[in-house]
């Protein structure tokens, strides 16, 4: 056998070890996602002093709008419907490849910062495209400021994960997870305090929570996310609402994992996968508590004061890698 | 390990001190500002301590304590004092707008930390490599100063720069002699209460502290 060959089949025999873990951390995040969201709303309804819907009641909307019919705005074009299809599909493989549950996921090889970062981005595209597409003022409306504020958070996203990347001297985000466990005094640097910040303020960016935009309105002056879906419905919307919950799942597993990595699984045994899945999940659940909380506290700012949060935060970030360039 | 816990408690102190001379700028309330400086002052007052703890030098710590009383609590008590007594003027009314004067700070954190690096290449520490840290914050604190024009953010700007220099000083040299460091703090002190005075009276009398607007001399 030739050693190509050889290489070859144990690729394929690893591939073959990694595939489960990827596979588990996706239908983490599939079911996982909605219940974060649906834990925000809880939360957010406690604080206000009301009951509210049950943390279960995003799956079950899934459910409801996937027995919907297909229905299309009158002039859409097929983009409209691939859009949905783009956006879970991106989020499915930038799950699939970062350390979630794992430290070894498929393809970890790939599972480079940047990579992650325009799987997400890609998503956000074929959204815009997918709003502007019926050509109704709503949906550009909405489309243009989410590529807005998607430009403004996009490098800071970038510059902050560049500071971790800096310290343990990969951009591979199982990587990083890996240095880390590595050395548990890199915790309290202060370059890492500072990326959390601008991370923290990106993924309410991202992720569209208050004070950038408030994810529960319908009032025409202040929404971004829910204008560019309008022209949604059915299953098309449960797959844009799945691919954007999926995300939010992605983003606060990600900042849970490269901050404080302990709990995941760095072998693929079923009880260390099973334990890491617990893990994450109360590790993700605090994050939505402490966001769910800052919502509750804050107003939504004016959408000309939103550049100056993510300008924070980008410079935030800056100043992460400086201080890592200044203290290594 | 002991060494290496005390090296990240000064990394973290002094990426403290920077971080809250760049919110200064991000912030538009001026409460607020007065309590990111309040911090700031602790942080450097932190430094202080570590630092003396580090050499064994009492002079340090008594040092660290005056910075630690006069630039934690003394002085933002009395610059929120200023902020209190003037509910019509609560925000900084900057001529930089906010996102512009953030990625200005990145710039001049970029500069300092190109051009300090040589300087502290000289005599490689863990402490000195700290000390582009404190160079920016100096630079920040001017541009604090130029580009906003109420006065109690010319006052927090003022302050930034005193900071950045006594972070400076307490990392190249390990603390300046306690007589110059009290001089400077008491000047300091001096310089806010001045301001005060000046802001409470330019109030009364034009019912603003607006210092643009100081264009001509009255009798």
């Amino acid at each position: 056998m030739s050693p190509a060959a050889s290489a070859a089949i144990l690729a394929g025999a690893a591939l073959k070890m990694r595939m489960p873990a990827s596979l588990l951390q996706v239908a983490a995040i599939v079911v996982g996602g909605p219940l974060l969201v649906g834990l925000m709303a809880k939360c957010r309804a406690r604080a206000e002093g009301r009951i509210g819907a049950p943390i279960s009641q995003p799956l079950r909307d899934l459910r409801k709008l996937v027995r919907k019919e297909r229905i299309h705005a009158e002039h859409s074009s097929a983009v409209l419907a691939v859009a949905p299809f783009v956006l879970v599909a991106s989020a499915t493989v930038a799950v699939a490849i970062s350390p979630l549950v794992t430290t070894a996921p498929v393809l970890d090889g790939g599972a480079d910062a940047f990579v992650v970062v325009y799987l997400l981005l890609m998503g956000s595209v074929a959204l815009a495209l997918g709003g502007l597409d019926p050509g109704t003022a709503f949906g550009g409306m909405g489309s243009s400021r989410a590529m807005t504020v998607g430009a403004l958070a996009e490098p800071a996203l970038l510059v902050a994960i560049l500071a971790l990347s800096i310290q343990a001297k990969t951009s591979n985000l199982p990587g990083i997870v890996k240095a880390t466990l590595a050395h548990p005094g890199w915790l309290a640097s202060p370059e890492r305090l500072l990326a959390l910040a601008a991370l923290v303020v990106v993924v309410i960016a991202e992720t569209g929570r208050i004070p950038v935009d408030n994810p529960s309105t319908h009032l025409e002056l202040t929404m971004i996310h829910e204008a560019m879906v309008l022209e949604y419905a059915g299953p098309e919307l449960a797959l844009v609402t799945l691919g954007e919950a999926m995300r939010l799942g992605l983003l606060f597993g990600l900042v849970a994992n490269l901050f404080f990595p302990w709990g995941i699984a760095s072998s693929a045994s079923l009880p260390q996968l099973s334990l890491a899945v617990v893990v994450l999940a109360a590790k993700a659940a605090t994050i939505a508590v402490v966001i769910a909380l800052i919502e509750v506290s804050t107003a939504k700012l004016r959408l000309f004061r939103i550049p100056e949060l993510l300008a924070g935060g980008f410079v935030l970030a800056v100043l992460a890698v400086m201080t890592g360039l200044v203290t290594r | 390990m002991r060494a290496g816990r005390e090296l990240d408690l000064l990394q973290l102190t002094a990426g403290l001190v920077l971080a809250c001379s760049v919110v200064t700028l991000w912030r538009r309330d001026l409460r607020a500002l007065v309590a990111v400086l309040a911090l700031q002052g602790g942080a450097l007052g932190t430094l202080a301590a570590l630092l003396a703890v580090q050499h064994g030098d009492l002079g340090l710590g008594i040092v660290a304590g005056v910075v630690f009383v006069a630039k934690g609590f003394v002085i933002p008590s009395l610059l929120a004092r200023v902020v209190r007594r003037d509910p019509g003027s609560r925000e900084t009314a900057p001529l930089v707008n906010v996102p512009a004067s953030l990625v200005g700070a990145g710039a001049l954190v970029i500069v300092s930390y190109l051009s300090a690096g040589r300087l502290t290449s000289l005599f490689p520490s863990p402490a000195t490599r700290l000390a582009p840290l404190g160079l920016a914050t100096v630079l920040v604190g001017f541009f604090l100063l130029v580009s906003r024009r109420k006065a109690v953010s010319q006052i927090v700007g003022l302050l930034l720069v005193d900071n950045g220099i006594a972070l400076v000083a307490f990392l190249l040299t390990a603390g300046v002699p306690l007589l110059v460091e009290l001089g400077a703090s008491l000047d300091v002190l001096l310089i806010v209460v001045v301001l005060q005075v000046l802001a409470t009276s330019m109030r009364s009398r034009f019912g603003h502290v607006d210092l643009d607007q100081l264009r001509e001399l009255h009798d």
